[in-house]
């Protein structure tokens, strides 16, 4: 527990020693209002946040990879990571203090987006639960992106190549989800894997949460997208000692 | 103190260590030898926990470094070759963390870091960011690191290396003095050192023990200064 909240500590506060957190937040501030206004927000002539959330899968698929790629890559070539490893913490310690780390980062930057609530509530009427679920779904999906990314961080000593890879992996769970890529599916596969591949996309998970119902098939599908990524990022630092 | 079995490991079709076993008592100062590429770090990073042997074992303090690797890191105090650290970090910070990490809490920490930072000299740069320090702070400030939760056993990677002279020597008086109460493995290829601060020498060649003696030992057996012993010792041996 001592090595979890060491390790948290010093992570969460090496985002805003460095220059990470303040180039992150601007661009990640930037991109997530203009996308919004963009999208017709005035234009709907709605007081909710569908044209803010709507854009978050795209966006963190590019974000949180950034944030994720030196988590261990970074470590492994300034060789740190011999003087974590060598202190009293198990890997499975380390690896949950990075990613707690990374996700409370992430979940201020989203809250940083308060203006936004704002500028709704300024407008309109809107329904609370459904900015809140949409927060919540929000936070599930980055939840989600960081642990996938926070694994191929530490499968390459190499930045550039983590982040590549992360991307892609994002990029993945989220287009293999939307109708362009369902109907081309259709056209040669059997209509049950078009399904099974639609479930495993993050798409229809991330907006039923949006739509206010709060699933539990939806919430476990971001939770054991996150347990599973970070217990193979835990198993390839392992091996990494043997091998 | 330290018990090493057998230790085995190998890097792909390189053997860097091969069969390695010995002792170390308390109140000994293990002077660890060999020619680059011998697998002096490679032995050094096994008993830190941070390399899993191939076979064979080793215990520290009575704890096993593959079944109890958490209690083994928690008694040694580890000095890596390279001094690995996080460079965005100020000493001071770095210095904190390894407390955070090592459960020290307030009350001790500060008496820990009252201790420490005078006695490895780094106050001028407590502050100061890790990246702007020079080979010789940072080594220093490493050696902090090592030392802040007074560990029983240190194992120290060339812990004079980038040192001036006035340094090194400081270094060595802080090993001799506290040869009396810890069990202390260091590497080098200084061997003045050696003869300065070791009472026991270990020489490995590709992965082998070659020599296990002491200074005094060698000299008699030789009859020349140290440094011949090693160039004798290793050059035939190894070829």
């Amino acid at each position: 527990m001592g090595g979890f909240k060491a390790v948290f500590k010093r992570e969460l506060r090496s985002y805003f020693t460095t220059p990470i957190a303040y180039v992150f937040l601007v661009v990640f501030l930037f991109f997530s209002g203009y996308l919004t206004f963009k999208n017709g927000f005035f234009e709907i002539r709605q007081a909710d946040m569908t044209a803010f959330f709507i854009n978050m899968p795209l966006l963190f698929a590019f974000m949180v990879p950034a944030t994720t790629m030196r988590l261990w890559a970074e470590e492994r070539k300034t060789g740190s990571i011999e003087l974590l490893l060598t202190l009293p913490i198990t890997v499975t310690q380390a690896v949950l203090g990075k990613f707690f780390a990374a996700w409370v980062f992430l979940i201020i930057a989203l809250a940083l987006t308060f203006p936004m609530v704002i500028t709704v509530f300024f407008l309109g009427n809107p329904d609370a639960g459904l900015i809140i679920t949409g927060y919540l779904g929000t936070i599930l999906m980055a939840g989600g992106f960081l642990a996938l990314g926070c694994f191929f961080s530490a499968l390459s000593k190499n930045q550039v190549i983590s982040f590549v890879l992360s991307v892609v992996a994002c990029a993945v769970l989220v287009f293999a989800g939307v109708p362009t890529t369902m109907n081309y599916l259709s056209t040669f596969l059997p209509a049950g894997l078009v399904s099974a591949v639609e479930t495993m996309s993050l798409e229809s998970h991330f907006e039923s949460i949006q739509k206010g119902v709060l699933e539990f098939k939806d919430v476990s599908y971001f939770i054991i997208l996150i347990i599973g990524w970070v217990a193979a990022c835990t198993v390839v630092l392992e091996e990494r000692k043997a091998g | 103190m330290i018990s090493i079995k057998e230790l085995r490991r190998s890097f792909g079709p390189i053997v860097a260590v091969d069969g390695v076993s010995f002792d170390v008592r308390k109140g000994e100062v293990l002077g660890f030898l060999g020619p680059n590429g011998a697998g002096k770090s490679t032995v050094m990073r096994m008993l830190a926990c941070y390399l899993r042997p191939d076979s064979g074992t080793a215990t520290v303090c009575g704890y096993d470094i593959l079944k109890n690797p958490l209690e083994v890191r928690k008694s040694i105090g580890y000095l890596a070759e390279n001094v690995p650290a996080y460079n965005e970090m100020t000493v001071g910070g770095l210095l904190n963390f390894v407390c955070d990490a090592r459960q020290i809490p307030g009350n001790e920490r500060k008496k820990a870091l009252d201790r420490i930072v005078p006695m490895c000299a780094i106050e001028s740069v407590y502050h100061q960011a890790i990246d702007t320090l020079s080979k010789g702070y940072r080594r220093r400030v490493g050696l902090a690191q090592a030392l802040i939760h007074d560990p029983q056993v240190l194992i120290l990677d060339e812990p004079t290396d980038g040192l001036d002279p006035n340094q090194k020597h400081e270094v060595r008086q802080l090993i001799s003095k506290m040869a009396k109460e810890k069990c202390i493995i260091v590497s080098t290829h200084i061997l003045e050192e050696v003869e300065a601060v070791c009472s026991r020498t270990i020489i490995i060649a590709k992965g082998k023990i070659i020599v296990d003696s002491t200074p005094e030992q060698l000299r008699q057996k030789y009859g020349c200064s140290l440094e011949e012993v090693f160039r004798k010792i290793t050059r035939s041996k190894v070829a």
